[in-house]
């Protein structure tokens, strides 16, 4: 089998596990214990009075924006791997690449920054 | 290569039936979540092709960042199910006529697809032996210098996203008292304290 495969072996089975875990634990409390469904057993419970509304409100926008600039970093920072790995070989020319790169990016943080993007009030 | 190609059945059944259910589900909120369990299988998909680097981006860029961003815009946009599906029967005739265009132009795009001659063996940069190379190692042989116009417009578009996304959603709220600490740092005792002479007797 492929070398790189067997590397990845033991993560199969840490999913087979953890899914078998999850099924044995699900269906043994369906077996094993008594059920006898009532309709104030099986309904939200907050805090003794009935539930206000539904658990899903609206976001404020400004979640979105910090999400957003997480995903750019993210890839920004998925970028510098193969970078980081393979730098002795791409030389001089690789590194300057990857530095106007990260120069690109650096003006969008300080235009962030200064905008004020990152701060919450 | 039977555990091989069994788990390649297994990650390919699971993708393939998430993917039904992202667009069947009732609750957006689930079919963001069969969205991720799809972007699981594929990572599982490009390992057993030999991608690593590829399999280890999908986990942390798609389900860390995008589908977080999924849900905060499912979250935001409050979709009442119910509401959307009320002109669901009055509208289908046009929206099957869409679909069927759609449909239409893709097969007739497919159908005159033909890959220009050389471009597998002609042109693409040669494949060096995994068993020497790492798949990061290869990848970042070719990115940084052979692909580097590529490369500096993938920074580009990125710069342009981040203002993009701080131009749209940033609302400055007025009236918010915010901590300056150079103001703090600087300020003297001569501003702060004031001492009053007072005399004895007559009060302030």
């Amino acid at each position: 089998m492929n070398p790189l495969l067997v590397e990845y072996l033991p993560i199969l089975i840490f999913i087979g596990i953890a899914l078998g875990l999850g099924l044995v634990m699900v269906i043994g409390s369906y077996v094993v214990a008594r059920q006898r469904p009532d309709s104030e057993k099986v309904s939200a419970y907050e805090c003794g009075f009935e539930a206000f509304d539904d658990a899903r409100s609206r976001f404020d926008v400004r979640f979105y924006l910090v999400a957003i600039l997480f995903i750019i970093f993210d890839l920004e920072v998925a970028f510098l791997f193969p970078w980081a790995v393979s730098l002795g070989e791409i030389g001089m020319f690789g590194f300057w690449s990857m530095m106007v790169f990260l120069g690109l990016l650096t003006v969008g943080f300080i235009y962030e920054w200064k905008k004020g993007a990152l701060e919450w009030e | 290569m039977v555990i091989q190609a069994l788990v390649f059945y297994l990650f390919a059944a699971v993708v393939v039936a998430s993917a039904v259910m992202v667009i069947s589900a009732r609750n957006p909120v689930h079919s963001v979540l069969f969205l991720i369990l799809a972007f699981f299988n594929a990572a599982g998909l490009f390992l057993l092709m030999g991608a690593e680097f590829l399999a280890m981006i999908l986990v942390v860029v798609y389900v860390g960042a995008v589908a977080v961003l999924f849900l905060f815009v499912v979250m935001m946009l409050d979709v009442n199910v119910a509401q959307l599906r009320q002109g669901f029967l009055q509208y289908l005739p046009i929206g099957a006529l869409v679909g069927l265009i759609l449909l239409v132009e893709l097969v007739m795009v497919l159908g005159a697809w033909v890959l220009a001659p050389g471009t597998v063996e002609g042109s693409g940069m040669p494949i060096p032996d995994p068993s020497q190379v790492t798949n990061t190692e290869a990848l970042g042989r070719v990115i940084y210098d052979h692909y580097i116009y590529l490369f500096q417009a993938a920074g580009l578009i990125l710069l342009i996203a981040m203002i993009g996304a701080i131009v749209l959603t940033l609302r400055q709220r007025e009236g918010v008292r915010r901590q300056s600490i150079s103001k703090q740092v600087a300020r003297q005792r001569a501003e702060g304290v004031e001492l009053k002479d007072v005399p004895s007797g007559g009060g302030v």
